[in-house]
């Protein structure tokens, strides 16, 4: 990789000066070994090369691969290959890298026995994964734990870390940081041993056992051995330059080695008795030694070796000097063994400068943290207050970014300062992540500045007084509000029309299904019509829920969660005929699974037939209206709540919205129908209704709060007509009520006179739009099965109509069936 | 109808690959894709109707195998073409099969042409 950017950068730099050639030990052109694990994620070759092969022919670099140097001759000035080329050179650079280090334990010749280095590292850790039940790494560092994630995402149940150390990651993290790290990792089931010693590979060809000098020992059948590096320096060894004890080829501050010829750059220079194993300081030494090479004065300083990562899920985070120990210094640390999270920072003595610290767990303030460092910025009065980022609304923005120097290097693999960004933001109108990557190149290497070079765009646009929102996708500048106005004032029924009219280029995913849910919401008009049935989200556009393995799900309506016995009975003899696996659903109706695509018009018409219709589960649309049995059989039921449950339900039934709504009715206030963790729920009173508002289950739970009390029923529909309205005309894409809520200015007092008080004159409006909605519904899929061209769109095979999806498969549980696990 | 006919009226035959009839133009949606079986392979065929192009994919996603790209949304991405799967939203170009959301694989694409209102897909 620094050897990449050493022609990038003498390309950029000499403007043709120089004939290039390159030599590599490997097969293929340099490749970014920061993401290797993405290999086994399915990333290919070619998306990890740094640049094709055509690139160096492009810029008259002779390239040539799977031929290394094998001999300097310092006199004559040039170098021999191993398949047997002398060409002679004027300067010539070093950037042979790193070997990993390979304790001298006896077996480790074994089978089964890798390392973790390169792409043929990884295609035999792949060839072995795939007999192996039990996997060991041995090494505890940053790349001893890539390496356990990369044999956990091949499959392999059992994964043991084996670490020398009585701590994980020893240079980057103190042993408080690395109890907290273990806890984390062993609950994604790895396992961690420390303290551990290997003192033999046993096992008769392949690996079987691991014998630890304690005594104890660990059966295993695959073995990655991740044990630190080693510098890559005998070629400078062979051609007498000096190298240290440890190994590594001396440099000087302009990277020249003992020979002023030569240059080493990268994880095989020694600078000042320090190897450097990031990628960040070699492209640093790379610019340098590029400078130098052009008569351009430029020193290598030492470089800054924080680092953060995100471990198997789990953010690691290491800055400055984490252990404190290179200057006097105090120590702050935050610990929150419950949620995982520790935090130490390590300031000055006299409280006034951060020189360093470790965050595991959460790691958002990073960035600002190592700014903060590298940029000797003053900190407040109460340093603690930078760790406890959870008490601001918005960690990281604003202030923290408004307070660096223009001359701040933000991204540190590119070395891109905040003064490059700010202008390009101000001055070039990059108004987004993507442009600026694309014009600066920041954010390109490992990603990490991300966050920040996006928080300097929003703070730069807001100095500017630019009005900042969140616009839809690149197809739409509008907010989706903005978006639903337009769409309604112009009258327009189609996605093509409002790309035509309100956007830009061809649509996308993102904008497609909001398009289309807003002209739902205010035209109701069937979602599968010609145009706007392929806009519609793949759920939306099959009329069905797609589930693991591409079949569908049928979930007719059941209103308020009241069936009679023979439709009970329809579902099941439905079920049986097609095969399918049936369950009741949180919202009280049955669901059934694993329907081929082809087989969705029948059963439909099977349900329609039996007098059932859509229940709108693929739809950001009403769901369910959930209720208690109520006064009609309850000894304690105040009111009919499932009539008024089945009498809500059918009203706002196919009513589509920027996300899914729920809701519920409960007879008392013993509130069995759960109606305040519903986006709208009733409970009934002595009096009346109490109507609840903005409540959600979900991934961050939250209570509905009471909107109206002992209301009776028309003035609860009133109400609820108005809250919907509301919400559908204002809310942003794939937002629940309660986060809609949350962000709406007054809150819950504003919303109270807007539905209650009609504060903004709207009311009579949207009890009208919402009474258009009511007569307008129609079964949509009534409409589909009888509407051939669409019937049309259910089959697999355009080719093989009859045919259906071979690939589906299905394993039996409990008597019923479930979807093959996916790979 | 059979495989077997569509084999029969193939456009050109060159070395291992070969033309065949997909379907008729009409039979695929506007601005959106149908699947097209050709032994044991699955290819899925889309109509970008807004830019009148035509573009051909392998069916499965490579992030969870699954044969559904011929049911995803079609759209661009600074002005590339690109189809995005329904199950986890990954997005490819339409014209390389590249990988434009990150962290999966890419796909294979097949060319297209179109004969007196039939589409025919190169196939290996």
């Amino acid at each position: 990789m620094v050897g990449f950017k050493c022609c990038e950068k003498l390309i950029q730099k000499s403007n043709g000066l120089f004939e290039i050639t390159a030599f590599g030990e490997e097969i293929r052109p340099a490749y970014d070994r920061v993401h290797l694990t993405e290999y086994f994620s399915g990333k290919s070759l070619e998306q990890l090369q740094l640049a094709p092969e055509s690139w160096y022919a492009e810029n008259g670099i002779s390239l040539h691969l799977g031929d290394p140097v094998c001999q300097i001759n310092r006199h004559e000035k040039t170098v021999d290959t191993f398949k047997g080329l002398t060409l002679p050179y004027d300067v010539l650079i070093l950037a042979t890298g790193s070997a990993p280090f390979v304790p001298a334990i006896p077996g480790v010749e074994k089978n089964g026995v890798c390392l973790y280095r390169n792409i043929e590292d990884l295609d035999l850790i792949a060839h072995w994964a795939k007999k192996s039940k039990k996997g060991a790494v041995i090494g505890g560092g940053l790349l001893g734990l890539e390496a356990a994630k990369a044999l956990m995402d091949l499959d392999i149940p059992d994964v043991s870390i084996i670490e020398f150390s009585p701590k994980l990651m020893p240079r980057q993290i103190d042993q408080a940081g690395s109890i907290v790290l273990e806890t984390k990792l062993k609950n994604l089931g790895l396992s961690i041993l420390l303290n551990k010693n290997t003192l033999e590979i046993l096992g008769d060809n392949r690996v079987q056992k691991l014998q630890f000098s304690d005594g104890t020992s660990l059966e295993i059948d695959l073995l990655v051995i991740s044990a630190g590096i080693r510098p890559r320096d005998e070629l400078a060894k062979l051609c007498g330059l000096d190298t240290g004890v440890r190994g590594g080829i001396k440099v000087d501050d302009q990277m020249r080695t003992t020979d002023p010829f030569i240059y080493a750059v990268g994880e095989c220079a020694l600078h000042e008795g320090l190897i450097y194993g990031l990628v960040a300081p070699g492209y640093e030494m790379a610019e340098v030694a590029c400078s130098n090479i052009l008569l351009q004065e430029k020193k290598f300083n030492g470089y800054d070796m924080s680092t953060k990562l995100k471990l198997i899920g789990v953010d690691v985070a290491s800055f400055g000097d984490p252990f404190g120990q290179l200057t006097p210094a105090d120590t702050i640390i935050i610990q929150d063994s419950k949620k995982g999270i520790y935090k130490r920072i390590n300031i000055s003595r006299d409280g006034k400068y951060l020189l360093g610290g470790i965050l595991i767990g959460e790691a958002q303030q990073y960035n600002l943290l190592m700014q903060t460092v590298k940029n000797k910025i003053q900190l407040p009065d109460d340093p603690q207050e930078i760790l406890l980022g959870s008490n601001n609304r918005h960690p990281g923005t604003a202030a923290g970014v408004n307070s660096l120097p223009d001359e701040a290097i933000i991204c540190s693999c590119e070395s891109i300062t905040k003064k490059t960004i700010c202008s390009l933001v101000r001055d070039e109108g990059c108004e987004s992540t993507e442009t600026i990557k694309r014009a600066t190149r920041a954010g390109t290497g490992c990603g990490g500045c991300i966050p920040l070079v996006k928080d300097l765009m929003l703070a730069t646009m807001k100095a500017e007084g630019k009005y900042i929102r969140t616009v839809i996708c690149e197809h739409f500048h509008h907010s989706r509000q903005e978006l639903f106005d337009l769409v309604k004032m112009n009258r327009i029924k189609s996605y093509e029309n409002v790309l035509n009219h309100l956007g830009q280029g061809d649509g996308c995913e993102v904008c497609k299904p909001v398009v289309v849910s807003i002209l739902a919401s205010l035209w109701n008009e069937m979602p599968l019509k010609k145009g706007n049935a392929t806009a519609q989200d793949s759920n939306d556009r099959f009329l069905a829920n797609i589930q693991k393995g591409g079949s569908y799900s049928v979930v007719p309506r059941i209103p308020g969660g009241e069936i009679t016995p023979q439709k009970l009975i329809v579902i099941g003899e439905i079920a049986a005929k097609y095969g399918l696996y049936t369950k009741i659903t949180g919202g009280q109706r049955i669901d059934m699974f694993g329907a081929h695509l082809n087989d969705l018009p029948s059963i439909w018409e099977e349900l329609i037939d039996a007098g059932f219709e859509s229940g709108h589960a693929y739809g950001k649309a009403l769901r369910t209206v959930k209720s208690c049995v109520g006064s009609t059989w309850c000894r304690f039921g105040l009111h009919d709540s499932v009539s008024f449950a089945i009498q809500i339900e059918e009203r706002y039934r196919g009513l589509r919205a920027p996300h899914k709504l729920k809701s519920a009715v409960s007879g008392c206030i013993r509130e069995c129908a759960e109606a305040q963790s519903k986006d709208f729920g009733l409970i009934a009173t002595e009096k009346g209704w109490n109507i609840y508002v903005c409540g959600n289950g979900g991934s961050k739970p939250q209570h509905a709060v009471l909107l109206a009390s002992d209301v009776d029923e028309t003035t609860c529909i009133k109400y609820i007509d108005r809250f919907l309205m509301f919400y559908i005309q204002t809310a942003d894409p794939l937002t629940r009520t309660a986060p809609w809520l949350n962000k709406m200015e007054g809150g819950i007092d504003y919303l109270r006179n807007v539905v209650v008080n009609d504060s903004l004159g709207m009311g009579s409006q949207w009890e009208t739009e919402m009474q258009f909605h009511m007569n307008s519904y129609r079964c949509e899929w009534k409409e589909a099965i009888e509407t051939p061209e669409i019937r049309k769109r259910f089959n697999h095979f355009v080719n093989a109509p009859s045919e259906k999806d071979p690939t589906l498969e299905f394993e039996p549980m409990r008597n019923q069936k479930k979807a093959k696990e996916w790979k | 109808m059979e495989i077997k006919e569509f084999m029969e009226t193939t456009l050109t035959n060159s070395g291992s690959e070969v033309w065949i009839l997909a379907c008729n133009a009409e039979e695929v949606p506007e601005n959106g894709g149908v699947c097209v079986k050709f032994g044991d392979q699955q290819i899925a065929l889309f109509y970008f109707t807004r830019r009148n192009e035509w573009y051909a994919t392998q069916n499965q996603c490579p992030h969870r195998q699954q044969m559904a790209l011929s049911r995803g949304m079609i759209g661009s991405h600074v002005g590339e073409p690109k189809i995005a799967c329904p199950f986890h939203k990954n997005t490819f170009s339409l014209v390389t099969g590249k990988n434009i959301s990150g962290g999966v694989g890419d796909l294979t694409v097949y060319p297209v042409r179109l004969k007196e209102n039939k589409v025919y897909i190169r196939v290996k």
